[in-house]
């Protein structure tokens, strides 16, 4: 006997709009049971995973400045994705980006002007975008997998961050910890509003996935991204070119994730470290398919995978339940998102005995 | 949100004040933690988490505690620490380096609230005290214990970042093992993480199959001491007594015991006097304490025990001169003692060590 996804005929509109909620139910049947194995009060653990971060105004400043770097990046690997170029380095062009647009105020810290920080932003974005173009320069020229050249650029920025903060770019007051000079006030990206923390890293996110949104859908750019995406050949046809394809899709991901490293280290960390991110780049390829590949379906996916990660540490704090239970939670959730999805476009069909091609199903 | 922080404040305040002429002692205290690694780490949390509880119970009643493990550096602490100081903790520990900057941070914005960060220098508010140990007293001890036990001269080091705490230890543990045997052979691979077994028992294996035959680590797995046991070699444990991963492989551990400090500092909270302080305190005040010298003869051990006895009455300070630098330049003149503000910040090897610091 095995099992067959069977792509099914039709697609039910009303259960692809039901999708997400059906998802949501039985994340929380399952959460209910997981909760009660574990002893704790249910209600309050769902409570305080998916309500509590929402009620206070502090913690939806947190919920944006989480979720900013993950929509920007995703939204530009939704750009990949949709055109078939698998760049799973959006990791490393994040902290290429960062480092780019840190030059500046590391390198020369004494020169403060309001031009410091839109000139970090242009270099952080060429800094991502070139890092990215590697991979593509490799794939349009060479024909090698974008998947595994883009990852392996992951450990090379991850370890020459790490170099530079150790070694050229120590602070020198530092104390001989591994760590840049913090950055001054002109580069220091600002709030949105002055009352809450949110800074304009989430602006940024916003704008790129609206910008995104209207060229997937109302320009000739983005009608060229689904055909080559769906058929290089078909593309060739209508006189696309599938190399420069490749070069569009890496560049913009690339500045993308260049410029959420950016927004990352100038609006929340205020300096360079060993490690800037807890792998943004990796968690928004999830967040990039959590909300199908639609820059718009991102912003709303990029806000549940942060409201996750917030709700994980308010459960930690007010039931006691480990670390480890959040991140099986979140597990949870995106195995029942997909798992809707995927049950939405094909039906399950079991097959006994041997294959049998052609016999009536 | 100014108002929420206020009711949240007045509403701590209430429930703790007996008597309002007394407006700083309290009755009872939410004590916070944040942490690094996963409180299972057996190594540095491990032992961190132990403190709190150790707190826990001599407290009771008085004090409540929470915890977050395994919070990334950077700027995700930051928004943990604005949870705590919103969930009404009235002292936050924050035990890793790297939480400095949001330390800092957050407290500029809660002055009410006391926070304590762990191994950094940074005390820019009244509200933000730092605490650490002399773990490098430990080192000389194990030092001296190596060059006694090992057959081929030689041991392996398994360092994690080359900052002042981590050279303060392998410049300790050499000189220990110097005033044994001046000849003795150091090697050092860095690993670049606090916690990863697979790295820690990768360099673990180079150093034995490199003429090793004795290992110490400042990393925090258990993974060095596993492999040191199946290659028959001996090993110190790091942190916390690790002797159940290697009961006839460790020669002793150098613990962090922060059970009394965080029972002090949350004490001084419940009491009204907590005041901005730097700690640095060693095997004196019992924050660095020695596990049980096993696996060793009764010579060894006796001397091993008198060492840690002249370190603890501070007859002894392991970095006493002459000490020369790597590069055979005196550092310190004979019977001179390094002061803590340039063991702070200490970026150099003495004489002997056969690596190059990473710079």
């Amino acid at each position: 006997m095995r099992i067959e996804l069977k792509k099914r005929d039709g697609i039910s509109t009303l259960f692809a709009i039901l999708s997400p909620f059906v998802a949501l139910g039985l994340t929380l049947i399952a959460g209910v049971i997981l909760f009660i194995a574990l002893g704790k009060d249910p209600v309050a653990a769902l409570y305080s995973f998916f309500i509590e971060p929402l009620t206070e105004i502090w913690s939806l400043h947190e919920l944006a400045i989480k979720a900013a770097p993950l929509i920007l990046i995703a939204v530009g690997l939704s750009v990949c994705y949709r055109s078939n170029n698998w760049n799973i380095g959006a990791e490393g062009q994040f902290i290429i980006g960062a480092m780019a647009g840190s030059i500046l105020p590391v390198v020369f810290h004494g020169w403060q002007s309001p031009l410091v920080l839109p000139l970090m932003i242009v270099f952080a974005m060429i800094g991502g975008a070139a890092y990215a173009a590697i991979p593509a320069f490799l794939k349009a020229r060479l024909n090698t997998n974008e998947i595994l050249t883009s990852l392996m650029l992951v450990y090379v920025a991850q370890l020459f961050l790490d170099w530079t903060v150790r070694g050229p770019w120590r602070n020198p007051e530092g104390f001989n910890f591994p760590e840049t000079r913090n950055f001054h006030d002109y580069a220091v990206l600002p709030r949105i509003i002055e009352t809450g923390k949110t800074h304009w890293g989430f602006g940024f996110a916003l704008i790129a996935a609206l910008v995104l949104w209207f060229i997937m859908r109302r320009t000739l750019k983005g009608f060229e991204i689904t055909v080559l995406g769906q058929s290089a050949r078909a593309g060739r046809f209508a006189g696309f070119s599938d190399k420069k394809m490749v070069y569009f899709a890496f560049l913009v991901s690339g500045a993308l994730a260049g410029l959420a490293g950016l927004s990352e280290v100038s609006g929340s960390i205020g300096q360079l470290r060993p490690v800037i991110s807890p792998g943004y780049g990796f968690t928004a390829i999830i967040v990039a398919f959590l909300g199908r590949l639609n820059p718009l379906g991102i912003v709303a996916a990029g806000l549940v995978l942060a409201l996750t990660y917030l709700g994980g540490e308010a459960a930690q704090i007010s039931i006691g339940i480990t670390d480890k239970v959040t991140r099986l939670f979140q597990g949870l959730l995106l195995f029942f998102v997909l798992g809707c999805d995927t049950l939405i476009h094909y039906r399950i069909r079991l097959v006994f005995g041997a294959a049998q091609k052609g016999s009536a199903a | 949100m100014k108002k929420t922080l206020l009711l949240l404040a007045a509403a701590t305040a209430l429930a703790g004040i007996a008597a309002p002429a007394n407006a700083e002692a309290m009755d009872k205290v939410k004590a916070c933690f944040i942490y690094v690694g996963p409180v299972g780490d057996f190594g540095w949390s491990y032992q961190h988490d132990q403190g709190r509880l150790y707190a826990e119970e001599k407290l009771g009643d008085k004090l409540e505690t929470a915890y977050l493990e395994s919070v990334p550096e950077g700027a995700d602490s930051e928004r943990a620490l604005e949870r705590f100081a919103r969930s009404g903790c009235n002292i936050i520990f924050t035990t890793s380096f790297g939480y400095m900057d949001p330390t800092n941070k957050v407290a500029k914005d809660f002055p009410d609230i006391k926070f304590e960060h762990a191994t950094g220098y940074k005390r820019e508010h009244p509200n933000v005290a730092t605490y650490d140990s002399k773990f490098f007293q430990g080192r000389y001890v194990i030092g001296q214990i190596a060059a006694k036990m090992s057959k081929t001269g030689s041991a392996g080091y398994i360092a994690s970042f080359p900052i002042p705490e981590v050279v303060q230890g392998i410049n300790s543990f050499m000189l220990g093992a110097q005033s044994i045997n001046p000849d003795f052979k150091l090697k050092v691979v860095w690993v670049n993480t606090w916690f990863d077994p697979g790295k820690e028992a990768d360099a673990a294996k180079v150093l034995l199959d490199g003429g090793a035959d004795i290992l110490t680590q400042h990393t925090d797995s258990t993974a060095p001491m596993q492999v040191a046991a199946e290659r028959g070699a001996f090993a110190f444990g790091q942190a916390s007594d690790m002797i159940a991963f290697g009961p006839n492989t460790q020669l002793t551990s150098i613990i962090d015991d922060w059970g009394p400090y965080y029972l002090e500092r949350i004490s001084a909270v419940l009491e009204g006097t907590w005041e901005q302080q730097a700690t640095w305190a060693g095997m004196a005040e019992g924050h660095v304490v020695m596990a049980p010298y096993t696996n060793m003869p009764d010579d060894v051990k006796a001397m091993a025990e008198e060492t840690e006895a002249k370190i603890t009455s501070g007859e002894f300070h392991p970095f006493t001169g002459p000490i020369m630098k790597q590069d055979g330049s005196e550092w310190l003149a004979d019977g001179v003692v390094a002061d803590d503000g340039v063991l702070a910040g200490l970026n150099f090897y003495v004489k002997g060590i056969d690596d190059q610091l990473p710079q």
